[in-house]
């Protein structure tokens, strides 16, 4: 399989990547060497053959529903890049 | 103050409990040392202060008889280990500024210990590639000289851009880099693809990825959660042995950390090798692959057979799909990890009109080229109506490389032993720029472990026709680390003790 420039585009924006214009073709041709890497996979026989979902055999651990930490806002804010009293700040997103 | 930089993790700790010097004379010497290796880019944050109120307090401690099994012993940490205040970014622009307010586990642990902690290890970017040379903060160059070249060209190149220097190899190159020139006595690394155990091999060093779940992952920036597992990189076996004990170890904050008891991995050192049984997996044997690489790999089987092990042929014929489908996994993975990386709550911002620009904004200025490039391909392997060819089918490709494995064990087979790299260490710049599947071939032999949840030690197995070390890879079954630190040893002794370089950087 391979991925045309439109693709490429489409990829980019469902990543929440912005790519120019002059980048597309030179993305279209890394991501189709990756693809043509993988794609001996699509010969491999699997029928029957269940996917992984956890590599070590073992049992998710439950713990009690309680809370364990919280009262920390001020931390929780510590690194973000623009807050206004005590919330995230973003561009408007409802109009 | 050399000679407090030259001693090894266990040296260090008896002489440190005989009171043959201070933490805080051996934390100066390694810092002098640090800052005399500017050049080497290893470190991307020194936290000086912090080390010698450290040791101060582990010189208190021994002198009230309280120290840890690790007690004043300085240690290099890997950029992707959250630590409390200080500099965690691994090695990303989109974590620009980033100081958590909490401690990884692993990290916790070590000073639980005892440990000093000297700085912050460079690192590829999300410990996505081999070289070291992804950093945001420029590539890592290796202690061993490039084949023929003076010490004075390797200095002119140290100053410049690095370029045919060679690679510590990666993603934990500092670490690599740092252990080998003697700037810390061990280093915390990790392991998603050959992440501890290529670097491992390319510095003539030790390194141990051990099983998925012995360490906990909390607190360690995440690249891909079902592969990632925290392990040491030391100058010996047995350092290595020291370290796992005190990073390992149930955590309920990581539902995948095993809760069973982490034994003494130091008692394995010199246990005896006889009546082990060692496969030698024949899909390892590639075409094209170097005549070195083939009689290190030979070399290393007879080391074992007149140590008294068996050595038996095994197949484990789905290797060959390892690498294409740790390609899928992988980048998935990574598209999801990465999707918190958003320009509101930590790190870089970017302006936009928008929500939706402001995150496209950030993410484009903030990951570099071949973060990227996986975060797409993962994106795409993931989206509607690829999910099934590409994702699902790589897991169950999964399954069957891991039932490769379960089926030589249940042969008797106690330990797999197969080369770590396909090359030795290669120049910075000299690889990945037009073709990235060319970077990714260097993984070939240590990623079939990491698809497996298996743990796999690196130990030093000798050197090149060039003077550059070679490593062997030792793969084991889950949880029997012990049994990969006495083969590893066995092997490190047989290959005979070589002299790291000598610091012509400083």
């Amino acid at each position: 399989m391979s991925v045309d420039q439109t693709a490429v585009r489409r990829i980019a924006h469902l990543a929440r990547i912005a790519v120019s214009e002059a980048e597309v073709p030179h993305l279209q041709g890394e991501i189709n060497a990756i693809l043509s890497f993988v794609d001996e996979l699509g010969q491999v026989n699997v029928d029957g053959v269940e996917p992984m979902t956890s590599v070590i055999p073992m049992k998710l651990p439950m713990r009690e529903d309680v809370v364990t930490d919280g009262e920390i806002a001020q931390l929780v804010l510590a690194n973000a890049p623009l807050t206004e009293d005590g919330f995230f700040l973003v561009p408007k997103v409802v109009e | 103050m050399t000679s407090l930089t030259s001693l090894t993790l266990a040296e260090a700790r008896d002489a440190l409990k005989a009171r043959k010097f201070s933490c805080v004379e051996i934390t100066k010497a390694h810092l002098a040392a640090i800052d005399a290796a500017q050049g080497l880019n290893a470190f991307v944050a020194v936290t000086a202060d912090q080390a010698l109120e450290m040791a101060r307090r582990s010189d208190e401690r021994l002198a009230a008889g309280e120290a840890g099994p690790l007690e004043g012993l300085p240690l290099g940490i890997k950029d992707l280990y959250a630590t409390k205040g200080v500099h965690t970014q691994a090695c990303s622009h989109i974590l620009d500024g980033f100081k958590p307010p909490y401690e990884s586990s692993v990290t916790a642990n070590l000073w639980r210990d005892g440990a000093v902690m000297l700085g912050k290890l460079n690192m590829d970017e999300f410990a996505m590639g081999s070289s070291n040379e992804t950093s945001y903060y420029g590539p890592v160059a290796s202690p061993w000289l490039p084949p023929n070249w003076s010490e004075a060209r390797a200095k002119a190149a140290l100053a410049g851009d690095k370029r045919g220097l060679l690679t510590p190899g990666g993603s934990s190159g500092g670490s690599a880099s740092a252990v080998a020139a003697h700037l810390c006595l061990a280093a915390t690394a990790s392991d998603t693809g050959g992440s501890i155990r290529q670097p491992a091999a390319f510095t003539g060093i030790a390194g141990i990825k051990p099983t998925y779940g012995r360490c906990s992952r909390w607190g360690m920036v995440a690249f891909a959660s079902s592969l990632d597992q925290a392990g040491p990189l030391a100058r010996n076996v047995r350092d290595c042995a020291i370290m796992l004990r005190s990073m390992a170890g149930h955590d309920a904050k990581d539902s995948t950390c095993a809760n069973t008891p982490v034994p003494d991995y130091e008692a394995a050192i010199g246990r005896s090798v006889k009546g082990l049984t060692i496969g030698i997996p024949r899909e390892y044997r590639l075409d094209g692959m170097s005549q070195e690489i083939e009689a290190l790999w030979t070399r290393g089987a007879e080391w074992l057979k007149d140590a008294g092990a068996r050595i038996v042929d095994v197949s484990l014929p789905n290797t060959r799909h390892a690498l294409p489908a740790y390609y899928i996994v992988a980048p998935a993975e990574a598209s999801s990890n990465l999707a918190r990386y958003d320009g509101v709550r930590y790190g870089l911002r970017e302006a936009g009109a928008d929500i939706t620009e402001l995150y496209e904004h950030t993410r484009a200025r903030g990951f570099g080229a071949e973060v990227r490039r996986r975060l797409m391909i993962g994106t795409y392997v993931l989206s509607a109506g690829y999910y099934d060819a590409y994702y699902v089918r790589a897991q169950k490709i999964r399954t069957l490389i891991k039932r490769d494995f379960e089926l030589a064990f249940a042969d008797g087979v106690d330990a797999m032993l197969t080369p770590a790299t396909p090359s030795a260490a290669f120049g910075i710049g000299e690889k990945g720029a037009e073709d990235p599947v060319a970077m990714y071939l260097n993984d070939v032999f240590t990623v079939t472990v990491n698809m497996a949840g298996l743990p796999g030690l690196v130990a030093p197995a000798g050197l090149s026709s060039e003077g550059l070390p070679l490593g062997l890879q030792l793969i084991g079954r889950p949880f029997d680390e012990e049994t990969l630190f006495t083969l590893g040893e066995a092997i490190e002794q047989a290959a005979g003790r070589r002299a790291l370089p000598k610091a012509w950087w400083a």
